[in-house]
């Protein structure tokens, strides 16, 4: 997924929006929903939770002296919550991907006088499995899974759409390149 | 390698006057497996299955359906194998207008003699199987596309066929509903252990399949069968970088 790194912090402070949280429990959910087998370290929330306090986004009750670090109560800041909604808000940066691996892969093979119709019928079965993978999670798992796996299976197709698309114009292409 | 083919193609040519649509079409579908035929528009895909199904009948080559030529049979033979042993979904349902939901999901048993009231009580279990308990007694004019297109998997799942051919089944359908006839589809056939030919231009419906062919210019293009399948990718990585390039 991209952005995954940048929107931690975000996503951290949208579950503090939900309700105040310890730092276990909202790595538990995080985990649950948004983790999908790459669940948060530890030291990476409390990492994040105190850049959120340090910069006001968060504020921190219920210290229990003694408990550990794990005992503070995060509850989000009125600063929090206005960067939540605005992030929430805004639109995500559309990626028009012009530099592409694939699209590298396939000029250059071209250039090299390289079987560029069989790397791409390579690329399209490749997509196609992960298809199907996304596919089976979408039909044996929960709907927040089918929500993820759609997403990526979207954007596969579309890879597909520009698979096919490209495999057709090869011999124009390669007359282009090789000028 | 065709060993556990249920059907299959071999080396099939077929021209509509001039045109050659079949070009030497090979491709063989192993006993429950769900296939999916891909291809661009006037790739011979849908041809390929009329050919497979013995609606059409090719200029050269054989159709074999377990063990038997069914290239050589007469129209009689290959159209009771049709109705007993085939299914069919079609891009538009194609249900009988004239008959209710029920009536058109109890054709296919009909046809082969079963009597009206067994015909339809085996038709009515498959409404609320498919999610249109209530609508028994419409005709295609009250359904929904959605509805009708499960009515019309019903019709082709109901004599437990050996083969269900779907022509592009989802093609008039939005993405949700089309993805819940897939879904049907393919929960059903493997229940029952129909083998799918399934006709699509759509990854997407595709990815419900357990294997692609891709038909073009009239030849089928395996991509496993050619080396090129995705569990070789790694290798061929592998090999690539011992030859340096």
């Amino acid at each position: 997924m991209y952005g995954h790194s940048m929107s931690v912090p975000l996503t951290l402070l949208g579950l503090l929006e939900r309700a105040p949280s310890h730092g276990y429990d909202l790595k538990r959910d995080y985990d649950a929903v948004f983790g999908r087998g790459k669940p948060l370290p530890f030291g990476q929330v409390y990492a994040t939770l105190g850049r959120l306090a340090r910069d006001g986004k968060v504020v921190i009750s219920d210290v229990e002296p003694g408990d550990g670090p794990e005992r503070k109560r995060y509850i989000i800041t009125e600063l929090g919550a206005t960067e939540v909604e605005t992030w929430l808000t805004d639109p995500v940066e559309p990626e028009p991907h012009l530099q592409t691996v694939l699209f590298t892969k396939v000029v250059l093979a071209l250039m090299l006088d390289r079987p560029a119709a069989h790397y791409l019928d390579t690329q399209r079965a490749a997509h196609l499995k992960r298809m199907r993978e996304l596919t089976e999670i979408k039909r044996s798992g929960s709907l927040v899974d089918a929500l993820l796996a759609d997403h990526g299976l979207f954007h596969l197709e579309a890879d597909l759409r520009w698979i096919e698309l490209t495999a057709a114009r090869l011999d124009a292409l390669a007359r282009e390149v090789r000028r | 390698m065709t060993d556990t083919a249920i059907i299959e193609a071999r080396d099939v040519v077929l021209s509509f006057g001039q045109t050659p649509a079949l070009r030497g079409a090979d491709v063989a579908v192993n006993a429950g497996e769900i296939l999916a035929v891909m291809g661009p528009s006037g790739s011979g895909k849908s041809t390929l299955l009329h050919c497979l199904a013995g609606i059409l009948l090719p200029d050269s080559g054989e159709i074999h359906f377990a063990g038997r030529r069914l290239d050589s049979m007469g129209e009689a033979e290959r159209s009771t194998l049709r109705r007993d042993r085939f299914g069919f979904v079609f891009q538009f349902g194609q249900l009988v207008p004239e008959l209710t939901a029920e009536e058109n999901v109890a054709l296919p048993l009909l046809l082969g003699g079963t009597r009206r009231a067994e015909a339809l009580k085996q038709a009515r279990t498959w409404f609320g199987r498919l999610g249109l308990d209530g609508l028994e007694q419409r005709r295609s004019g009250e359904l929904s596309g959605g509805q009708a297109q499960r009515v019309a998997l019903a019709r082709g799942l109901v004599n437990r066929p050996e083969i269900l051919f779907a022509d592009e089944p989802t093609g008039s359908l939005d993405s949700l509903t089309g993805e819940q006839v897939m879904d049907l589809m393919v929960t059903v056939a493997r229940e029952q252990g129909t083998t799918v030919v399934l006709v699509t231009h759509e990854p997407r419906v595709a990815a419900y399949a357990d294997r692609e062919v891709i038909v073009r210019d009239g030849r089928v293009h395996s991509l496993a069968a050619e080396g090129i399948g995705a569990e070789r990718i790694g290798a061929e990585r592998i090999g690539a970088e011992r030859t340096g390039s």
